[in-house]
Formats: C-alpha cells, structure tokens, sequence
C-alpha cells in the first residue's frame, strides 16, 4: 500500500476516505471524528462571515493546516451563477485552488443539476480552479465534465444523507472504464461495508459527511470508515476470486481414508 | 455613510478601505474574501480599495458544513 497514494491534478492525497464537517455537536467533536477517520482531506463550506457576533470560534482553528487539505465546497448553491461566485470567493481566501462543486437542482432530492455544473466547471477551470464536481452516477455526464477539464468527478453513491450505498455499482463502474480522472464517489453512503464496496469496485475515493456525524457512535463510525476504505482499496489490489455459480473444494481430495 | 455588508444595511465611518473596514468589525483578513458589487477584490488591492455610500460588500470565509449542509457556526 506504500506506492498507493490518490493524486489528483499533481496534488497528493494521504486518504481515500475524505469527509465532511457538517452535523457535528460541536467543533471538538468533529476534530475527534475527523481524526477517528485517518482523513487528511475535509471539505468546507463557504459563508458570510458574523459581523454580529465575533466571539464565535472558526471550524479552521480545530484543524491543523500541516496535517489537513481543506476542500472548499459549493454546497447550497443552486444555480451555476452562485456556484461560479463561491468557488471564485473560495479560491481567493487563500487556502487553495481546489473545490468540490455542487450545484443543487432540487431540495427535496438535493440531485445535482448537471447542466449547471458543466456550466459553472467551464467557467471555473478557465479560471484556474482544480474543479472536483458532484454529479449524478452518468457516465455520458461524467465524460462531459472531463472534457471542460474537471479534474476529478464525483458521482453520488445515492441521495444526500441517505445512508442508501452505492445503488447503481454498474454506472460507476461504466464511469470508471469512460474516465481517466479519479472517482470519487461522493454522498449517500450508510456504513463502513458500502466504504468498502466502493473502494473493492475500484472508486478512488470516497466523500461522506451524515454517515459519520450522523451515526450514534459518530467517533466510532470515523474509526469504522476508515477501516473500511483501508480493507476495500486492499482487496480491490489483491483481485478478488471470480463469482461462480457451483462449489470448487478448498481441501484436497488426495490421501482421503477409504480411497 | 450606509453600506450593506453580508445583506444588512450597516453603519460605517466615512471613505473606509477594504482593510480598515475588517479591522473595524475585528475580522482577520487571512482566510476571508471580499467581494464588492459582485466583483472580488483581490487581498493586495484591501488597502487601496476605499468603499462608497450604498456599497454592497459580502465577507465570507470557510464553515462547517459537509455536503450541501449548513451547520455550525
């Protein structure tokens, strides 16, 4: 596993298992979370500032700058206009040229709209940004974004918070055959076995928030997350046997007693 | 003179740069951007840019908040 770093527009990435800071009690939870985790990638939103109230503490104080790769988002943006904005307001707070972008197309699904993340990611590479964006699991989508220069492509597991898994495995693995970029498979996963099951089908990485923060145990979950990215990506390198239909003995048959 | 500063209409000393304007609501400029009428200013140009009455300026910065979420802070 030495040789098996995830790199994405010449930028190394320790983790495969990148996560969200949202839907945490507090900040020291997330920090214990995000460390349970193993991650070195957290994704961030973007928001105004609070004029009113400037006691409050920031999320970026409880994560060490050495240690994490902070991944600003676009999320809540639902039209390629904000989307463009945040990501431009993102990059010039200084951190990095990376973002993770969404464009919402309805709040009921939160399915992206993807003719608006083309729109936005045009713009957004041509403006020099290393653009990793949120799509749905379609591979004709998925090439489209790569040809605007996306650097990495991020199709949903499942809906947003839904703890559904991966539900259409053969698209993503379509998306794997039509794309030369990274796939992250991104939102929608439930627990540490759907982690696995993305990386044993080849996905590079895995992007989830709800899953851990919204889990019991969240602490226990992150720690559970990562083996399951670490036990997926082993067994995705080893080669799994292939499915068969009928039995093939594992003991031999030779010296048996009566023989 | 009146600017509206993250949507709110605000009261502010008169002919303000981008840098005193942040000093004076104690907000640290590293890991914020500014943008003025819908442009970005960029961080070199803070101390050049001075603000007008009826400008509208949105500061933000980095929050907690996963995957279309809009938690914390």
């Amino acid at each position: 596993m030495i040789d098996d770093k995830l790199v994405i527009a010449g930028i190394e990435f320790q983790s495969r298992l990148w996560v969200g800071t949202g839907k945490y009690k507090d900040f020291a939870e997330t920090k214990r979370a995000i460390e349970a985790s193993g991650t070195d990638v957290v994704t961030v939103s973007v928001r105004r500032v609070n004029i009113i109230d400037r006691s409050k503490e920031n999320l970026l104080d409880y994560l060490d700058p050495k240690i994490y790769k902070i991944l600003p988002n676009t999320a809540g943006c639902y039209t390629a206009r904000d989307a463009i904005r945040t990501a431009m307001l993102a990059a010039e707070a200084g951190i990095t040229k990376l973002v993770k972008l969404e464009v919402i197309g309805d709040d009921k699904t939160l399915f992206p709209d993807n003719e608006a993340t083309l729109e936005a990611a045009k713009v957004l590479v041509k403006e020099g940004l290393i653009v990793l964006p949120y799509t749905t699991d379609d591979p004709i989508m998925a090439k489209k974004l790569v040809d605007v220069g996306c650097s990495a492509v991020m199709p949903l597991a499942a809906p947003i918070g839904s703890g559904l898994g991966i539900r259409n495995p053969y698209n993503i693995r379509i998306i794997m055959e039509t794309v030369k970029v990274p796939i992250i498979v991104d939102a929608g996963v439930g627990t540490a076995s759907d982690v696995a099951f993305a990386m044993e089908i080849g996905c590079d990485a895995v992007l989830l928030n709800t899953a851990i923060a919204g889990a019991k145990d969240p602490i226990a979950m992150a720690e559970a997350m990562k083996y399951g990215v670490l036990g997926g990506r082993l067994a995705y390198k080893a080669g799994r046997i292939p499915k068969k239909l009928y039995a093939s003995a594992s003991s031999p048959l030779e010296g048996m007693i009566g023989s | 003179m009146t600017i509206t500063l993250n949507g709110e209409k605000k009261e502010v000393p008169d002919g303000m740069t981008v840098t005193r304007l942040l000093e004076f609501l104690n907000i640290q400029r590293q890991r914020v951007a500014v943008e003025l009428n819908l442009e970005i200013v960029k961080k070199d140009k803070f101390e050049m840019t001075t603000l007008k009455e009826g400008d509208s300026l949105e500061v933000v910065s980095f929050m907690a908040g996963g995957i279309s979420l809009e938690y914390g802070v």
